[in-house]
């Protein structure tokens, strides 16, 4: 090893701890981006290979019932490869020590082909044997959550009838990568399962025999999905077409979807902000080495060392920091991604994993560390290099300062000469000043930018479930059915208070711009679930028209009093103008609502339910499960406060791991910023402070002159972080609003000061280790530093 | 005669300050001759380490010509002169400038790492008498052995010249003795040209050549006749 090399690894080691604070921030960039990047890969390369395996399919559309000999000319689609109908429904299953109904959807399996499309995979047992018609086979999820073993049965009640199945085998499915139940908010595995058995059975209990409900297409490659969805529309139009839709549409993959772009909205985000910061801290701290061994510079330059040489040295010992970085954020990543990709296990059912991180992610972290620490080293390097070796031995000539209005100002004021030096330094060096100030300021934003989703998420919480939906449970039927069976359900056990709603698939057409949505109409005064606008208050529907959520408006771009067209999906299949009577600010989905009484008037009919909203006596609700197991035409049950759980817990856990990597982040960044400013602070001061000591200052009044300067910056750092924090805080809830929901921006004061707490307290354990320094100052060896 | 090293050509030096002209050099010729130890003595500002940076490559002169052998120092490029100063030129600090973080011999190694030629880093410490010290660090050191280190460390690339810039003035007499003594070695042992710079007036008897600067301009050149063992100087 060459002696200029031996130099590099002995200026590190004395640098140690400087260094690590900066590697730990470098590497909170590189994990992120590790495990953001490696795991996007991870999950699209599995869903690519999942999806090509399994033939998911391209295009998807339900109708009322439909002859299987338009099977044929579906396939005749222009661009159309494949072609696979099935009959499905939803039942009420009753499983054997479950007092609790759960909702099954079943789907036809075909009996002399496997399926075209959508293959399930066989997790285990055996596929269902065409000839026993009680056979079937369950997604994994479901028979794992309820233990199911092959040979276990249970019943479901299929529009009337009770059935007994026997479970053969338990499979996984491109289609319901992601499953969540009719209404449900998030997965439950128990309550909720998808049923294959044979097409037979199927035709039996839906009365669908030479007739499918359900079918979906595969394109060849360069097809126009809007021109199959149009045709397909056209096929099935007389047949109770719902509408034909793509895979962007399709529940599974919309979440795998918005989760991937979750990640890459990570990946771009926050990355870019930790080597900002690294950069920033290797910037301050390599100017300060430079300007210390300004003599060393020099000597080498004496002896025969080239600028290129000199420069390469520098940028060398950023680089050694860099790579400690690298590998701590390699080291972290891989464990974050690995949890990462345990979570997704969990969340995802996937019946393999390309979970690895792939060696050029880790390659590309490492480059993008390692690039954004020379680049913040590149300057103070290239100084280096630039130093002209007669000046370079020579001590530097002293700051210059000169008088301002500021220093005037100061001294009316007639603070401390320790007050004056703190406020003399900061504006000596104010870009340096202003950055620290910044770096700290990300931290506090790091902090108000996370915690701020738990206030956003208890709104909707609260406007959810306590103030929107306040109804105890939802019965699903299988169609609209005359208002009239309000009354058996009042009538059930436990049931206190039943009102009626109606749910309509249309699409809505405003010029070229179309949605397909689930147009909800009530009873004028409902109470149990009410529209609200986003201030919680409660709107009744004006007749006469359509009220829209403000994000459904806008992506049909009408106003309060256009028309529209309604072209209904269900019942008379008739298509309306509806003018639009107003518009509603709202959390989740994009409502539309309806007057029922109106939407009855314009459908020419008697009054229709699909969904009875009840309040029940929590003592009866076990009656209640029994009783309904075996009502005809109920599809489902939505209990509300099991709804709320699983979605508070969910969210809770998360919140919980979050809010603790974010802090930490935070804490990290802090440390590093504030660590480095005030060692570089001491570095230029102990002079300067050891001349206190010798006229007589006792240690606390030097040690408030280091303090004070840098918690002065801490304090200035506040303000903008907060507006950072609000900035952030709105970006993202721009950002991650979908069609699904949208994040409210809660702000409260309380978050502001967790952040300013968390980052004021770490920057003052930060300065106090490096005060632990003044202690140890030698007074005559300061004095006799040259320089 | 001996071979002229050094020829300069009525060199200047200017600091410009923004308000004053700050004239170091003003107008300097001098020759200096090969395997000749040269005193350049005179009081503070008065040019001579200005002279020196000059002709060891470390600073460009404001006008004026400068040759090391036949070649022109002020028509190289920085690449150029770092070169010279790599293969030509032994420097020795008023302050030694030892890399603190680097033992004695890695100090040494620090110029045998990059010159053409060097000896090894322990013969050059056992020259100037280190060799039992080597792997100290130069806060271990004493004032005289870490000046010894960097004439060590000037003399490893086997220099044609030595350029030493108030090598004792940091020193107090019997180490400065010492050192002075190792310079005036070197220069016998091996006919290195030997430049040194001092505020000493007692130093000058050990030299060829003692060169007078008053006010950036030489005002003196004398040749000694008779030099004195630097033992047998006293301040």
């Amino acid at each position: 090893m060459q002696a200029i090399d031996r130099k590099l690894f002995r200026d590190f080691q004395r640098l140690w701890l400087q260094a690590i604070a900066i590697a730990v921030v470098l590497s909170c960039g590189v994990a992120i981006l590790l495990t953001s990047v490696g795991m996007f890969v991870a999950l699209s390369e599995t869903r690519t290979a999942y999806y090509e395996r399994n033939r998911f399919a391209d295009v998807f559309a339900h109708t009322v019932r439909a002859p299987l000999s338009l099977v044929s000319e579906i396939a005749q689609i222009d661009g159309v490869a494949g072609v696979e109908a099935r009959i499905s429904g939803t039942a009420i299953l009753d499983i054997p020590g479950r007092t609790r109904t759960a909702v099954g959807r079943i789907l036809s399996y075909p009996e002399k082909t496997n399926p075209v499309l959508n293959l399930p995979l066989l997790i285990q047992g055996r596929f269902p044997d065409p000839a026993v018609t009680s056979e079937i086979v369950v997604n994994a999820p479901f028979a794992e959550a309820n233990n199911f073993r092959p040979g276990d049965s249970f019943s479901a009640n299929l529009r009337g009838q009770k059935r007994s199945f026997t479970i053969v085998g338990a499979v996984q499915s491109p289609e319901f990568v992601y499953t969540i139940g009719p209404g449900a908010m998030m997965p439950d595995n128990e309550a909720f399962g998808i049923i294959w058995m044979s097409e037979r059975a199927a035709a039996a209990a839906f009365d669908m025999t030479g007739a499918f409900n359900e079918v979906a297409l595969s394109f060849a490659t360069g097809t126009n999905t809007a021109s199959v969805i149009d045709a397909l529309d056209d096929l099935l139009e007389p047949f109770g077409g719902l509408g034909a839709y793509d895979r962007t549409d399709h529940q599974s993959d919309a979440f795998l979807e918005a989760e991937l772009s979750q990640l890459k909205g990570m990946a771009a985000i926050l990355p870019p902000v930790f080597f900002a910061i690294a950069g920033f801290l290797v910037s301050m701290v390599m100017s300060r080495i430079i300007a210390l061994e300004r003599s060393e510079i020099g000597l080498m330059k004496a002896i025969g060392y080239s600028n290129t040489e000199v420069c390469l040295h520098y940028l060398m010992l950023a680089g050694l920091i860099a790579l400690v970085g690298v590998l701590i954020g390699w080291v972290a990543g891989t464990i974050l991604a690995r949890s990462l990709a345990v979570q997704y296990a969990t969340f995802f059912n996937f019946p393999y994993v390309i979970f690895h991180v792939s060696y050029w992610v880790y390659a590309a972290a490492g480059l993008a560390g390692l690039a954004t620490t020379s680049l913040g080293a590149l300057q103070a390097a290239l100084k280096a290099a630039r130093l002209a070796p007669a000046i370079a031995m020579q001590p530097p000539a002293p700051p210059r300062f000169k008088r301002s209005l500021i220093d005037e100002a100061m001294t009316k004021a007639r603070l401390a000469q320790s007050t004056i030096m703190i406020l003399r330094s900061l504006l000596r060096w104010p870009v340096r000043s202003l950055l620290t100030s910044l770096g700290l300021a990300l931290a506090v934003a790091s902090v108000i930018a996370s915690i701020f989703i738990n206030d956003a998420l208890d709104e909707i919480v609260d406007l959810t479930f306590y103030q929107t939906n306040r109804q105890d449970a939802m019965l699903l039927f299988a169609e609209d059915i005359p208002e009239t069976v309000l009354e058996e359900v009042r009538n059930l056990p436990g049931v206190l208070q039943a009102e009626s709603q109606q749910f309509h698939a249309a699409i809505l057409r405003k010029g070229h711009l179309s949605k397909r949505v689930a147009i909800d109409s009530r009873r004028p005064g409902a109470d149990l679930s009410r529209v609200l606008d986003i201030e919680g208050r409660p709107l009744d529907v004006p007749p006469g028209g359509i009220l829209l959520s403000r994000r459904l408006a806008g992506q049909l771009g009408v106003h309060a009093g256009d028309t529209l067209q309604a072209e209904f999906l269900t019942g008379r299949r008739e298509t309306y103008s509806l003018t639009v009577t107003g518009l509603v600010d709202q959390l989740l989905g994009l409502g539309a609502y309806m007057d029922l009484e109106y939407l009855n008037a314009l459908f020419r009919q008697a009054p229709r339910l699909s969904t009875v909203n009840v309040t029940l006596d929590e003592n009866q609700i076990d009656d209640l499960h029994r009783a309904i197991k075996d009502i005809p035409r109920l599809t489902g049950i939505i209990e509300m406060n099991v709804n709320r759980r699983a979605f508070q817990d969910t969210i809770e856990q998360n919140i919980v791991v979050m809010n603790s990597i974010y802090i930490s982040i935070a804490i990290m960044i802090t440390v590093g910023v504030s660590y480095n400013a005030a060692r570089i602070q001491l570095s230029e001061r102990a002079r300067e402070l050891a001349s206190l000591r010798i006229l007589g200052f006792g240690r606390g009044e030097v040690s408030y002159i280091l303090i004070g300067e840098m918690m002065l910056i801490a304090l200035i750092a506040q303000p903008i972080g907060w507006l950072i924090g609000a900035w952030i805080a709105s970006a993202m809830t721009n950002a991650f609003t979908s069609d699904l929901y949208a994040i409210p921006l809660v702000l409260k004061p309380h978050i502001f000061a967790i952040g300013s707490l968390v980052v004021l307290s770490a920057t003052l354990g930060s300065v106090l280790i490096v005060r632990r320094r003044l202690d140890r100052l030698d007074l005559v060896s300061v004095m006799k530093t040259r320089e | 005669m001996p071979e002229i090293i050094f020829r300069t050509e009525n060199i200047t030096k200017v600091y410009d300050t923004g308000e004053v002209k700050v004239y170091a050099l003003a107008g300097v010729d001098l020759e200096l001759f090969k395997g000749e130890l040269t005193v350049l003595l005179g009081p503070s500002g008065s040019g001579k380490s200005t002279l020196l940076n000059i002709l060891g490559g470390l600073d460009h002169a404001t006008e004026g010509r400068v040759w090391f052998d036949n070649t022109e120092l002020t028509k190289m490029t920085d690449r150029g002169l770092t070169k010279y100063r790599r293969d030509h030129v032994g420097f020795v600090f008023q302050f030694y400038n030892l890399v603190p973080s680097l033992t004695a011999r890695e100090n040494v190694q620090l110029v045998t790492d990059v010159a053409a030629d060097p000896m090894p880093a322990d013969e050059a410490l056992g020259l100037v008498g280190l060799g039992d010290r080597m792997d100290h660090f130069p806060s271990e050191m004493s004032g005289g052995e870490q000046q010894r280190v960097a004439i060590a460390r000037a003399i490893a690339k086997r220099p044609q010249i030595l350029l030493c810039d108030e090598p004792t003035g940091a020193l107090d007499s019997t180490t400065g003795v010492q050192v002075l003594e190792v310079l005036r070695d070197i220069n016998e042992r091996f006919g290195t040209t030997t430049v040194v710079i001092t505020h000493n007036a007692e130093i000058q008897r050990m030299a060829h050549r003692v060169i007078f600067f008053q006010d950036g301009k030489i005002s003196e050149t004398r040749i000694n006749s008779e030099r004195l063992a630097p033992s047998e100087i006293v301040w």
